[in-house]
């Protein structure tokens, strides 16, 4: 197959940077405004206020978080919002020391899937984890958001600043 | 097998390389140019075009097949692009199949190119956009965190060493030097090198990731009076399959492809297989991270569920083992131009039964193989059957 192969040209970073080719960049403007939308928009005013919530579905009775008006399993309408709580268990976690960009972090993020209480059993979201030794981190662990002061919220996911090890006495 | 017999009668590809002088209709033209050559066709001889090419954003530019067609020979022909984001290679010729099982064309020309390098200062921010804008995004994640959390989901839900998955990116890369188009093929790297490169977000290190890469990859499929017309090897299509899951992935068991499982049901259902394990001689299964290869072939039921590591560990994976895995060098040695990448692996799998593979080649006339890709939110799987 090797005659199948076609030779392409291969160009290093410096053939750029010495102006050995010639090149057009652009530099695109868009900029979007997304709507919420009705379950969504529902969970971003609980989360201004201090709470997480799901929705139910009346066919398999799953508990879903992130909330949405219609079950993706049974195709049909969900019909109640469902209270949950603000504490939970991390399903996986990771700790990251790179930039989208690959650069380079001193500090790890710990980005974390954590199933909430009172969600259906896998139900998690994505937030992230804080005030914990990364090296600490175990799937399993139980843990509490830590919201923002109420003056601060703005009806974001991030109202909730992140999650850390829940204080295993009051739990 | 549901609808006419289909084969792959030629294929091509450009060399795989981090960033191509070419752009990337050039690249197209060079990879359909010779797919056409192999097996002694003109664009004359094709009836319909299927072009595969992952995010327009890479490119910044908008409907980027109908931009590239002219380079993938669809100037005044039926043209259709398919987009599953990573799972697009594999799927491109799945369509390719349908095009032509359905009876309507006798023979298509399938393009899958990718140009990574455009996009600056990383491709990585083409893919920032993949998750919700409402609850996601506002937390500033990076594509390699869903990678690390499902990595980290796999090894802790069946206790597997990080050794035993490193021997994957050693096996692919090694694999990969003997292909004439590999980025990274690297006949001396050890499972240590893997095991010492930089934590990028861990348990994903840097050589358990497949490269940033330029390329293009183009198939020719023939409806069986054509095929038996112009070549005494024709590889044929036996089955084909595809399968989407959620894309709330954080409600889902990240430890387990499940709709790679259903995929693979489809193709093994409509090739009559019913023991993959013993049917099924070679496998190119998708390996952008090495995790990945063994988390797919576990989904392809070709491993019990955690084991394929320890399997891959001991050699049965290797080019001479019981189940040749990735003997072109995958993903993590060949490169990863998205939806090239995936076509790459049904260009192998085609070179490889037609005992065209070289120094590659498989011992003992592999008679059946499958390629597999994955992709989207790591939602979707794709698998082909083929077979002589």
């Amino acid at each position: 197959m090797e005659e199948f192969v076609y030779e392409s040209v291969y160009l290093r970073r410096d053939d750029f940077e010495e102006g050995r080719v010639l090149f057009e960049t652009w530099d695109p403007n868009t900029q979007y405004a997304w709507d919420a939308g009705v379950a969504i928009g529902r969970y971003l005013q609980e989360l201004k206020a201090g709470r997480l919530i799901g929705r139910s579905c009346p066919e398999c009775n799953r508990v879903l978080v992130p909330p949405r008006m219609f079950c993706e399993s049974c195709f049909c309408p969900t019909d109640a919002w469902v209270p949950v709580k603000d504490t939970g268990t991390v399903l996986t976690f990771s700790r990251c020391y790179v930039t989208w960009d690959m650069i380079q972090l001193d500090e790890p993020q710990l980005p974390a899937v954590i199933e909430l209480d009172g969600a259906s059993p896998g139900m998690g979201i994505m937030h992230m984890l804080g005030q914990v030794d990364p090296d600490a981190l175990e799937i399993g662990m139980r843990v509490q958001a830590v919201w923002k002061p109420s003056e601060e919220r703005a009806g974001s996911i991030t109202d909730i600043a992140y999650f850390r090890p829940l204080d295993s006495s009051k739990d | 097998m549901n609808g006419n017999r289909v084969a792959v009668v030629g294929a091509g590809m450009t060399k795989f390389v981090r960033r191509a002088q070419e752009t990337a209709k050039e690249l197209s033209w060079e990879a359909a140019h010779l797919a056409l050559e192999s097996c002694e066709m003109t664009i004359d001889d094709i009836d319909a075009v299927i072009i595969g090419t992952a995010p327009d954003a890479f490119d910044g530019v908008h409907m980027k097949s109908e931009y590239l067609s002219d380079g993938c020979g669809g100037w005044g022909k039926p043209v259709i692009r398919g987009y599953v984001g990573g799972g697009t290679g594999v799927f491109s010729a799945l369509q390719g199949w349908y095009h032509v099982a359905s009876g309507l064309f006798d023979t298509v020309l399938v393009v899958c190119e990718e140009k990574m390098s455009s996009c600056q200062p990383h491709p990585q921010a083409a893919f920032l956009t993949i998750f919700d804008h409402t609850t996601e995004r506002p937390l500033k994640p990076n594509l390699l965190w869903i990678f690390a959390l499902e990595m980290n989901a796999y090894m802790s839900r069946y206790g597997l060493s990080k050794r035993d998955i490193a021997t994957v990116s050693v096996k692919n890369k090694r694999n990969a030097a003997d292909h004439p188009a590999a980025l990274l093929g690297d006949p001396d790297i050890t499972v240590d090198d893997v095991l010492n490169s930089p934590v990028l977000a861990w348990p994903v290190q840097r050589l358990d990731v497949s490269p940033v890469t330029d390329g293009a990859v183009a198939l020719v499929m023939s409806a069986n009076h054509v095929a038996r017309r112009v070549t005494n090897k024709p590889v044929w299509v036996e089955g084909v399959g595809w399968n989407l899951d959620t894309s709330y992935w954080t409600n889902r068991d990240l430890s387990y492809p499940v709709y790679v499982e259903e995929a693979a049901r489809m193709a093994y259902d409509m090739a009559g297989i019913t023991e993959p394990r013993k049917e099924i001689h070679i496998a190119e299964p998708y390996d952008p991270f090495d995790y990945k290869e063994l988390h797919h072939l576990e989904g392809l039921m070709l491993f019990d569920r955690g084991d394929a590591p320890r399997a891959a560990a001991d050699g049965v994976t290797q080019r001479d083992g019981d189940l040749p895995v990735c003997p072109s060098g995958g993903l993590l040695g060949v490169g990863n131009p998205i939806a090239a990448a995936g076509l790459m692996k049904v260009a192998e799998i085609f070179w490889q039964l037609r005992g065209d593979a070289g120094a590659r080649q498989v011992p003992g006339s592999p008679k059946r193989g499958l390629a597999q890709a994955w992709g989207d939110l790591m939602q979707v799987g794709t698998v082909i059957v083929m077979g002589v």
